[in-house]
This record gives structure tokens, C-alpha cells and sequence, in this order.
């Protein structure tokens, strides 16, 4: 019964990586891409220290400053954090749930070269002023990441900058979309026989809330998005006061989108720590249900909290009531998850890899996140809060003491599935360590300079500001920029490995689940045969590791499609399609909607078999 | 789970799909009514609101094949629907628009 | 060698792509419940005229809706004579769905102008804002509609849609018939309740 195959040797070439739809190279594509994105917020975030190093800062202009910070949150979100999680749905969850590929693998490539276009579209901002006669190289969106009307109306910012924030957000968000169906798809309709919905693994669960919240949530911020639209391009006065508009309402939509969005952000990587923790710790994970419910009532609940983003706006008693609230009560199944994952470790036999030093910074990191969080859910507390320091505290404890560590740890745990080659140990505990401290340095005392009265978004400030906040701004620049030597010791560590790492074998760690059992990295088709699974952890008995019962076997090669140049062809028709109303120019958008549809329908009528 | 065979779903006929084109267009008749017909105006909303909702059902439940497909399609229509209108309820009432005796 | 991918195994037991589309529709009804959410919100809050009272015409959309649910109806009519593999009927049912479409979008199209000439466009108000935006994007979406229905035609004219492909046609029924739901709603919100 045993077929005879060679093993497929995937092509090679830039043609074989344009046309990919292979799930691996997919991730591997958006790892890359990600990391590229997030180096690039990381020197947003330098340049916005030394700015702030010391008070009466002249490193660059306000408008500069105001296009910093921008474009490092809008970098951060949307083209670092989104797509470095991208870049483990999609290398991992067809392995864990036992799938030769998603539901979708054209599809799978249009989000990603959708994601790459979009973000160089919006980066292309930093240099694109001559274009508009600018008079300064930088017209890079400067509305903050959250774009609050009438700020972003074209009477207060008639540059092209908020026109690169709202083309270039809306471009990428049909990229988000779009892999939102197929990994919905793919878990629930693509997963090996035997693997019942509560034998998933946590992080294949996680990621469908995920996406379930992404395909919920996008539409809002489009709306949000096309609305500001009209009213700078077409005239319309939907956030303008003197017509009735209301400012509101862009807070309202903008938010209704932004708060599952930062579960969006951050559920991924509690699915990576719900991996990492019971495998560094030999021992399954505690209250596995629990940890899938709590998910899944984060992603309920993320939709009735938005509004204590706005509790300084006037919103009544009775609104600021009951999103405090339902703030207090999401703190709940958040809390939960953290018990479960300290009693994992509990009792286990704990080996210290470098992933498990990630994993648990993460929790302890959270906590601290999450703490400030809860203190923002009181509204007469969050009236000190808001708009300060302590806030941009908060975020960093929970998005880059969150998502992440916990993307670092996914990266040391499944590096060596993706490559075949294990991540230097040591260089990986030098990379943990620096950061650790680097962020609290650079983070924590934003707590204290936030509560001592440092507005956020400010370009400089004075000697006179407050007390010691001169002394822990500089602080936290060192800290910042320890993160950057941090992240130099782990890019080392990546390029080093690639030649001198070692060989890593198909399970390198004892893993509990499918991905464990192929090679390292797996071939095109994934597996031999698909797995039937009779446990939620396949590969752990209570004596040794348990062997896969071999599935019906299928074809004597498992198929592999050839590839498609259709999702790269489609794909470009959007930037182009926003290149029309960016640079007014009619014209484009017929070139732009052109290619959408000839790519569409080539796609469409192209015979491509999964 | 195993193999699970696919889904069996009855078809109804085309007499079925002719009389709930009917029933549409009745309803429809009806809500235009309301509309025109003055003695009804103190029962506008609620009115528009169930024979629009009656009209929405059929088409979904029965052109859209839902009631006799997979549970799961309802759940993947229905939840996202029912945020929906959750969403557009709480504007209402943080705009304002609706109130409880603001 | 290779099974079609119609013979894959599926967790859940129904065809991917239908799974796909039932997701996107309900990725739908939050891009329209915001757009009509923002309808609802502005009402009554235009700073000048026209207003919905003086503008609307409830006869011309009462026959637009009518126009929309009969395309349902011979929407299924064409899905049922794919599925049997009735092909002359089915070119004629998922032609007839294209045309009324067309009627409606021609109807759109004057109501719209007709609007402009009485002197409310997108800029002058709210009501405006909101209405050209709401009703503009479900049109659309018709568009698209009927874009996907007339291509399907032509492949049933070059016989290159036939029974195997029944699940294609359905798929499009459930788009077209999704646009048709979102205009009852909308008839009965922008139009009966003014």
C-alpha cells in the first residue's frame, strides 16, 4: 500500500515564488514581509525617542513627528503585528489540522501580495511629496493611527498624506478580509479525519476567532474609511459639524473597528503561548475547554466594549456606564486564560528554551498590560488616563509585551519546522533578555510620565512639564533602543542559522501535534498520508511518543498545484485603482479596475485543481 | 469527525418558489399600503418592520436555501446579522436617535 | 491522477466555497448595517433641504422592489434547471434575473438624476450624503450582480456551464438574492420610514 514517490523538490526561481500558492512559502513570504515592516515601525519608534529623549527636543519638525508616530502605529498594526500572526496561520494551521494546504491557496496569495502592495503604497508616502508639491519629501499620513475627524478632513489636512492613510487602509484591509474566509474555511472544512473542533489545537482555535472577528470587524472601518473618503474627495460633510455631521460617528465606526482589532491582535498569540507552554513544560494544557471558551467569549465580548475609547468625549452617564462595565467583565476570561496557563506550568518538567522564556515574559508582560487596562475601564480614572503616556504604557505592555514576545516565541518554537535548522540557544537567550529589559525600560515608566501629565502625540515638551519627566523620557529612549540591539542580536541569529544551525529533524521539541510529524521543512504535499486523529494531543501517550495510525492512503503522489500568476495580476489593480483618486487622475482607476477584472476572470476560468 | 457525507437537502419545487414570489409581492403591496393608507401611521414601524422582516425570511430561509441547508450556514449569516442590528440599535441610542424617554 | 477538488473530503460536509460565501455574506451585513446605521443616525439631521418627504418617489421604488424580488424568483427558477441539467431553460431564467437587474439599475439611475435636477446631490446634505452612499453602494453590488450573471450566460452560450457546474450558479444566487435582501431593507428604512 505504501507508495513509491520521490519527494516532490519544490521549484525554485522568482517565477516559482510570484506564482506560489503553496501555504509555506505564503508564510514564509509574510514573515519576511512583516519583519521587513516592523524593523522600519521599530526606526519610527527610535526617531520618536530621540525626539523625546530630552525636553525641547529639534531632531525633526512637528509635522515630521506627527508622521512618526503615525505611520508607527498604522506600520505596527497593520503591516507588523497582523501579518508576522499571517505568517503563522498560514505556515502552521494546514500542519496542525492536518491539510495539504487552505481552502483557498489562490486566495491564500492574493491577501499577501494585496498586504505587500498595500503597505508600499503607504510607505511610499515617506517620499512622495515632490509628487505633490509638497515642498518636503515626507507627506506620510499624520492623523494618528486612529484618524479621529475633522482632523483628517481636507480643511484641516489638505495634503495627501490622510488621502495615503485612507487609500492605503483600505487596500489592506480586503487583504485581511480575504484570508479571513479562507482560514475560517480551512479550520472548519479542511481538518484531517478524527479532528473534532475540540481536539483542535488552541492556536488553530484562537485563529478562528480571529478571523471571525476580522470579517466582522473590517467592514465597519471600510465604512468609516469610504466615508472620510467622500467627504475629502467628493465633497460630503458626513464628519462635518456645520452640515450636522457629527465627529462622532468616525470615533463610533473607527472603534466599533479598533477594539476587536487589538483581539484580533493579540488572540493569535495567546493560541502560540497555549502551544509553547504545554510542550516546554511536558505536560498538557490546563483546561484546555476553558482556554477555548474564554477565547471565544474574548471574541463575543471585543464587540461591546469599543466606547471606553471615547469616555472623554461626553457620551453620557448611562453609555460611559455600561461600556465600563462590559470593559471590567472581558478582564474576566483574559484573567482566566492566565490562570490556566501558570497551572500548566505548574508541576511540569520545565525545560528553558528560549521560546518558554518568551512565553512566560508574555504572561508576565500581559499582566502588567492588563492591569493598566482594567484601570482605564474606570471613567472618572480614565479621564487622567487618556491621552497620556499611561496609555501608550498600556498599549506596549499589551501589543509588544503581548503579541510580541508571544510572536518571538512562536518564531523560536516553529523556526525549525519552516527551515529544517533550530535558532541558536544562546544567542536566542541574549535576544530574550535584552528585550525584556529594553521594553520595561523603555515602557514602564511611561506609566509615571503619563500619570505626572505627558500628553501622547506631542512633538516635545517643556523642562517644566513635571517632575522627573525629563529623566524618565531619556529612560525610556535607552530602553528603546536596547529593543534595537535586542532585535540585531536576533536578526544575527536568523542569518547565522540559515548555514550554521542545527539540523533540526522532524520534532525537534516532543511536540504534542501534527506538525510534528513531518519533516522539517515539510515537503509540498505536507503529509504522506493524512493522519486520522483519535486525541486532542496525537502524539503524547503516557508512555512515549505515539505514532500517527497511517490514513487512507490517497494517489501515489499527492497532487500539488502548479502555482497561479492570477492572485499577483489581480492584486495589483488596487494600489493602481488608489493611485486614481490620490493623484486624481480618472484614468488610473480604469487602468486599476481593468487589471482587477482581467485578473479576476483569468483566475476565475483558470483550470487549478487543490 | 469521520467521513461526513454531505449535506441532503429537499429541493422545493417550483410551484413552492412561485408562491413565495407571491406572498413577496403581496407583502410588499401591504407595505406600501401602510404607507399610503393614513389609519395605519400610528402603527408605521412596527408594521414596515415585520413585513419587511417576513419578506427578508422568506427569501433567506427559502431562495437562499437556508432552511434546509447546514445548521452552520445559519449560524455563519445569522450571528454576524444579529451584530448587525445589535451595532445599529446601540448607535441609535448613543446618537440619540432612539431614546428612552431622553 | 488528481481527484477533482469537488471529491475532497470536508469536515463539515458541505462544499468550501459555499462555506466561503455564506461568511462573506455575513461580512456583509456589517458593511451595510454600518452604512445604513449611518443612514439612521443622520436622519432628521440635515441642516438644509431637500428632505426624504419631499424627494422620495414611492411609486417608481415600490416597482424597483417588486423588479428586485421577481429576479430572485427567476434566480431560483435558473439554479433549478442547472441542477436538472435543463440548460436551454436555465440560459433563459439566469438571462431574465440579468435583465430585470438591469431595469432596476436603470431606475436607479433616474431616480438618481432626477434627484440631482431637483437639487440634492451628494454634497448638498445629509440625507443626501448618506442616501447617495447607501442606495450607491447596493447598486453597486447589483452591478456586480449582474456582471457575474451575464458571464455565467455566456458561458451557458459557448456551453460551457452546465450541471457539474450547478454549485457556481448557486453561489451566484445566493449574492444575488443577499443584494435583493439588503434592498428590502433598505426600502422599508430609507423609503416607508421616512
Amino acid at each position: 500500500m505504501s507508495a513509491v514517490h520521490a519527494p516532490a523538490a519544490p521549484a525554485t526561481g522568482w517565477k516559482s515564488w510570484i506564482t506560489t500558492t503553496d501555504h509555506k512559502r505564503i508564510g514564509m513570504l509574510y514573515f519576511f514581509t512583516a519583519f521587513g515592516f516592523f524593523l522600519i515601525g521599530g526606526i519610527e519608534a527610535l526617531m520618536i525617542r530621540l525626539q523625546l529623549a530630552q525636553p525641547d527636543g529639534r531632531l525633526v519638525s512637528a509635522d515630521t513627528y506627527n508622521q512618526l508616530f503615525t505611520m508607527h502605529g498604522t506600520t505596527m498594526v497593520f503591516l507588523a503585528l497582523m501579518p508576522l500572526s499571517a505568517a503563522f496561520f498560514n505556515y502552521i494551521i494546514p500542519l496542525q489540522i492536518g491539510a495539504r494546504d487552505v481552502a483557498f491557496p489562490r486566495l491564500n496569495a492574493f491577501s499577501y501580495w494585496v498586504f505587500l502592495l498595500g503597505g508600499l503604497f503607504i510607505n511610499a508616502s515617506w517620499f512622495a511629496g515632490p509628487l505633490f508639491h509638497a515642498g518636503h519629501l515626507n507627506v506620510a499620513p499624520n492623523g494618528g493611527w486612529f484618524g479621529y475627524a475633522n482632523l483628517t478632513e481636507r480643511q484641516y489636512s489638505p495634503g495627501p498624506n490622510i488621502d495615503f492613510w485612507l487609500l492605503g487602509l483600505q487596500v489592506l484591509g480586503i487583504a485581511s478580509l480575504a484570508a479571513g474566509f479562507n482560514f475560517i474555511v480551512t479550520i472548519l472544512n479542511m481538518r484531517a479525519p478524527g479532528m473534532r473542533m475540540m481536539r483542535l489545537p488552541v492556536f488553530s482555535w484562537m485563529t478562528l476567532v480571529t478571523q471571525f472577528l476580522v470579517i466582522t470587524a473590517f467592514p465597519v472601518i471600510t465604512v468609516a474609511l469610504v466615508l472620510l473618503m467622500f467627504d475629502r474627495f467628493f465633497g460630503t460633510h458626513f464628519y462635518l459639524p456645520a452640515a450636522g455631521g457629527d465627529p462622532l460617528l468616525w470615533q463610533h465606526l473607527f472603534w466599533l473597528f479598533g477594539h476587536p482589532e487589538v483581539y484580533i491582535l493579540i488572540l493569535p498569540a495567546m493560541g502560540i503561548i497555549s502551544e509553547v507552554l504545554p510542550t516546554f513544560a511536558r505536560k498538557p494544557l490546563f483546561g484546555y475547554t476553558v482556554v477555548v471558551y474564554s477565547g471565544v467569549l474574548i471574541g463575543f465580548m471585543g464587540w461591546g466594549v469599543w466606547s471606553h475609547h471615547m469616555f472623554s468625549v461626553g457620551l453620557g452617564p448611562i453609555a460611559d456606564s455600561v461600556f465600563s462595565g462590559t470593559t471590567m467583565l472581558i478582564a474576566v476570561p483574559t484573567g482566566v486564560k492566565i490562570f490556566n496557563w501558570i497551572a500548566t506550568l505548574w508541576g511540569g518538567q520545565i525545560r528553558g528554551t528560549t521560546a518558554l522564556h518568551f512565553a512566560v515574559g508574555f504572561i508576565a508582560m500581559f499582566v502588567i498590560g492588563g492591569l493598566s487596562g482594567v484601570m482605564h475601564a474606570s471613567p472618572p480614572a480614565d479621564l487622567q488616563q487618556t491621552d497620556t503616556y499611561f496609555v501608550v504604557a498600556h498599549i506596549h505592555y499589551v501589543l509588544f509585551g503581548g503579541t510580541i514576545l508571544g510572536l518571538f516565541a512562536g518564531t523560536y518554537y516553529w523556526w525549525p519546522k519552516m527551515t529544517g535548522r533550530l535558532l541558536s540557544e544562546t544567542l536566542g537567550k541574549w535576544h530574550f533578555w535584552l528585550i525584556i529589559i529594553g521594553m520595561n525600560l523603555a515602557f514602564f515608566p511611561m506609566h509615571f510620565i503619563g500619570l505626572l501629565g505627558m500628553p501622547r502625540r506631542i512633538y516635545t515638551y517643556s523642562r517644566d512639564l513635571g517632575p522627573g519627566i525629563a529623566t524618565l523620557n531619556l529612560v525610556s529612549t535607552v530602553g528603546a533602543f536596547l529593543i534595537a540591539v535586542a532585535l540585531l542580536v536576533f536578526i544575527w541569529n536568523l542569518w547565522r542559522t540559515r548555514t550554521h544551525g542545527q539540523p533540526a529533524g522532524d520534532d525537534p521539541w516532543g511536540g504534542a501535534t501534527l506538525e510534528w510529524t513531518i519533516p522539517s521543512p515539510p515537503p509540498p504535499y505536507n503529509f504522506d498520508f493524512i493522519p486520522t486523529v483519535v486525541s486532542r494531543l496525537p502524539r503524547w501517550s503516557t508512555t512515549q511518543m505515539r505514532a500517527i495510525p497511517e490514513g487512507s492512503p490517497e494517489e501515489s503522489l499527492p497532487h500539488v498545484p502548479s502555482g497561479s500568476i492570477w492572485p499577483l495580476v489581480t492584486a495589483l489593480g488596487l494600489p493602481v485603482l488608489a493611485c486614481a483618486p490620490l493623484t486624481h487622475t480618472l484614468w488610473l482607476a480604469f487602468v486599476g479596475a481593468g487589471l482587477l477584472f482581467f485578473g479576476i476572470y483569468r483566475w476565475a476560468f483558470e483550470p487549478f485543481e487543490v | 469527525m469521520d467521513q461526513v457525507t454531505p449535506v441532503e437537502h429537499a429541493h422545493p419545487g417550483a410551484a413552492t418558489y412561485l408562491r413565495i414570489a407571491a406572498v413577496l409581492a403581496i407583502l410588499t403591496v401591504l407595505e406600501v399600503g401602510v404607507f399610503y393608507v393614513p389609519v395605519f401611521h400610528a402603527i408605521l414601524v412596527p408594521a414596515l418592520l415585520i413585513l419587511s422582516a417576513i419578506k427578508f425570511t422568506l427569501v433567506v430561509m427559502f431562495y437562499m436555501h437556508l432552511k434546509m441547508d447546514s445548521a452552520f450556514f445559519t449560524f455563519l449569516f445569522g450571528g454576524p446579522l444579529l451584530l448587525a442590528c445589535c451595532v445599529a440599535l446601540a448607535l441609535l441610542f448613543l446618537f440619540g436617535a432612539i431614546g428612552l424617554g431622553k | 491522477m488528481t481527484h477533482a477538488a469537488a471529491e475532497h473530503h470536508t469536515s463539515m460536509g458541505v462544499p468550501s466555497r459555499k462555506m466561503a460565501f455564506w461568511a462573506f455574506i455575513g461580512s456583509e451585513c456589517l458593511l451595510f448595517g454600518s452604512l445604513i446605521s449611518t443612514y439612521l443616525v443622520y436622519k432628521g439631521r440635515s441642516v438644509v433641504g431637500p428632505y426624504p418627504h419631499e424627494i422620495l418617489n414611492i411609486p417608481l421604488t415600490s416597482f424597483s422592489t417588486f423588479d428586485l424580488l421577481m429576479s430572485s424568483l427567476m434566480m431560483v427558477l435558473a439554479l433549478a434547471a442547472v441542477q436538472r441539467g435543463d440548460m436551454k431553460w436555465g440560459k433563459i431564467w439566469l438571462l431574465s434575473t440579468a435583465l430585470l437587474g438591469i431595469v432596476f439599475l436603470g431606475m436607479q439611475t433616474y431616480e438618481f438624476t432626477s434627484f440631482v435636477r431637483e437639487g440634492l446631490t451628494l454634497q448638498t446634505n445629509l440625507f443626501g450624503a448618506t442616501f447617495f452612499v447607501l442606495t450607491g453602494t447596493h447598486g453597486a453590488h447589483v452591478t456586480v450582480g449582474v456582471i457575474w450573471l451575464l458571464t455565467l450566460f455566456f458561458r451557458a452560450l459557448q456551453g460551457k456551464l452546465g450541471p457539474e457546474h450547478a454549485l457556481t450558479v448557486e453561489i451566484s444566487g445566493l449574492y444575488w438574492h443577499f443584494v435583493d435582501v439588503v434592498w428590502i431593507v433598505i426600502f422599508t428604512v430609507v423609503y416607508l420610514i421616512q
